[in-house]
């Protein structure tokens, strides 16, 4: 865990999530100030607006956007609900926000319901990090202890409680109306939209979804300025972000970093490609995200746009970083499965399609692989893409897109020589357990 | 049916939500019920569903939709180790083959005498750990090289 940025910088792992410490930290200082100054909840919007924050689960949406859309003036409940459903292979950015910094979470949520007029929350929390789940909500239980949730909070007329709600394994919640049917106690699939959550959410009222990692970016974006958010990135990619850097480097972890940080320096912060092998591919986005190959990614530098331009999407900032030692097809072949084991099976294109997918590549893998197979995935993904109420299949179409098309040698390989390049040995051995 | 101290927890788990809306504790629920049967059987759903007001139906269809939730008998010790991607490239293959080796069993299978049953994971949200496994669901195991791998084996044993 390495930080230049707002979110994990000043932390001691385990030692330093308590309340006490994040008021040291100057923690609440900015609800503290919100409630004192009275400030109004349209200045709070344009300060978020300004700050040029974009959602850090994967759209990159502008969060200040995102909150206006609220009918703040609607009678009734309406609701705050944080994603913090973090499954797409490759990013693990909330896990160490929620364990390690968890009120930084719980003041952003408090602000965003102050903001949009929304008297309670629910942070949904990815279930494979069970322990991570316990420590959020005893840091939600020294938040009510401290009057900084329930009713009228710091001693203000404003009431806002937030509760965690616990996932139990399924990739698709992470998309958001998923995500609001499964607080309602449902399987989590997809809602058809319109009507979108800011109308139409949680029980049928507004509600506003964002990332763990947007929310934890509030309280300093009110402390110090949307301006001063907006100078730490680029223009239109405002602030530090979190990279989860896994795969074949010499130390995976977390860095927090400015946007627009090259590519090659957060490499470098890594530790660099294990063993000094060789870079071969970079997925910069979690595994939804179309592949590049090493020279076009050592040439980006990370942040919404340079991603973009060079073919892929920043998405959640998980970086995936293969080397030399990696065959692409057997690469392919386990995000395949994923995408297959993991479709709500609601939609008959994702449903079937990702199958599709999966045993095509897997043949392919295991030297079964027909001289058409590569005209048929893309077959196949053409007819999933944009016929499916969410993004899951094109999530589960792009990586095949892309793979194919920038390392379409290594398909043919396989598929004229029932072989692949890499030898299986050289493969072992290049993804062994590694340990720093 | 479950015990009292289930039934607080789960009681807790309803206080969350809008009155109205007691079927959002399902889930946790659900949780709470596994952890003390070890699995849910259709027994133990409906009276969850009763317990909450829902039809049974409705609570089977949470219970068979997300993954960690036991439809049928497991082992006394459940270890998923995560085989994705960024896993893979790390050495979650090889720490799936070895636990495989030192239990006998392939992926799905239990061991003869009921203690361990190994399930193939998806994404735990912990890749920077990798080899990372789960214990029972709710215990990850980080950096799970072969020699922890023998350690953790031999404290669950006893």
């Amino acid at each position: 865990m390495t930080s230049q940025g707002i979110i994990l910088s000043g932390l001691d792992g385990d030692r330093t999530w308590r309340l006490a410490d994040y008021v040291k930290r100057g923690g609440y200082d900015a609800l503290r100030k919100i409630i004192a100054e009275k400030i109004p909840a349209d200045q709070i919007i344009s300060e978020v607006k300004k700050s040029a924050l974009r959602g850090r689960g994967g759209a990159g949406f502008p969060t200040g956007l995102k909150w206006s859309f609220m009918p703040r003036a609607f009678p009734g409940a309406k609701y705050i609900a944080c994603n913090s459903d973090e499954g797409e292979p490759g990013t693990f950015k909330d896990r160490d926000i929620l364990r390690y910094n968890p009120h930084s979470v719980i003041e952003g949520m408090v602000i965003a319901g102050y903001a949009m007029g929304c008297e309670r929350g629910y942070n949904y929390i990815h279930g494979e990090i069970f322990e991570t789940y316990e420590r959020f909500e005893e840091a939600l239980q020294e938040a009510r202890e401290a009057g900084l949730l329930g009713n009228n909070i710091l001693g203000s007329d404003f009431s806002f409680d937030l509760f965690a709600h616990h996932g139990y394994g399924a990739y698709i919640c992470g998309e958001e109306t998923a995500l609001l049917e499964s607080i309602e106690g449902k399987k989590g699939q997809p809602r058809f939209k319109p009507p979108f959550p800011a109308s139409f959410g949680l029980y049928g009222k507004p509600t506003t979804i964002n990332n763990t990692e947007t929310f934890a970016s509030i309280p300093y974006i009110i402390r110090e300025g949307g301006d001063a958010f907006l100078a730490l990135g680029k223009p239109n990619n405002g602030g530090t972000k979190l990279f989860s850097v896994s795969g074949h480097v010499n130390k995976p972890g977390n860095y927090e970093i400015p946007l627009g940080t090259p590519f090659s320096t957060l490499l470098e912060m890594a530790g660099g490609v294990r063993g000094g092998r060789k870079l071969k591919a970079v997925i910069p986005g979690g595994s939804s995200a179309p592949v590049l190959p090493a020279s076009v990614m050592m040439d980006c530098t990370m942040d919404y746009d340079s991603i973009s331009k060079g073919g892929s999407m920043l998405g959640s900032g998980a970086v995936i970083v293969m080397d030399e030692t990696t065959c692409m097809v057997k690469a392919l072949e386990r995000l395949s499965y994923f995408y297959f084991e993991e479709s709500c099976g609601q939609c008959t294109p994702c449903r079937e399609g990702t199958g599709w997918l999966y045993r095509v590549v897997h043949r392919i893998e295991n030297g079964l692989g027909r001289p058409d197979d590569l005209d048929l995935l893309n077959s196949v993904t053409a007819n999933i893409m944009g016929r499916t109420i969410c993004a899951l299949g094109d999530a589960a179409s792009m990586p095949v897109q892309s793979f194919v098309k920038h390392f379409g040698d290594e398909f043919a390989f396989h598929i004229e020589h029932k072989k692949c390049l890499v030898p299986k040995d050289v493969q072992h051995e290049g993804s062994k357990i590694y340990v720093a | 049916m479950l015990s009292p101290e289930s039934l607080k927890k789960i009681d807790r788990e309803i206080a969350k939500y809008p009155p109205d809306q007691k079927q959002s504790a399902s889930m946790g629920a659900l949780r709470i019920a596994q952890e003390e049967k070890g699995w849910l059987a259709s027994e133990t759903i409906e009276f969850v569903a009763e317990y909450l007001g829902m039809p049974a139906i409705a609570v089977y269809e949470v219970a068979s939709f997300y993954n960690m939730y036991d439809l049928a008998p497991v082992g006394a010790k459940k270890i998923s180790v995560c085989t994705n991607l960024p896993c893979a490239l790390s050495g979650g293959v090889h720490a799936a083959d070895y636990i495989k080796k030192k239990l006998g069993i392939d992926f799905n299978e239990t061991t003869a005498d009921g203690q361990f049953t190994l399930k193939e994971g998806e994404c735990m949200g912990a890749c920077g750990d990798a080899p990372v496994l789960l214990v029972n669901n709710h215990r990850m195991c980080s950096w799970m090289t072969e020699e922890k791998i023998d350690q953790l084996l031999a404290d669950l044993k006893k």
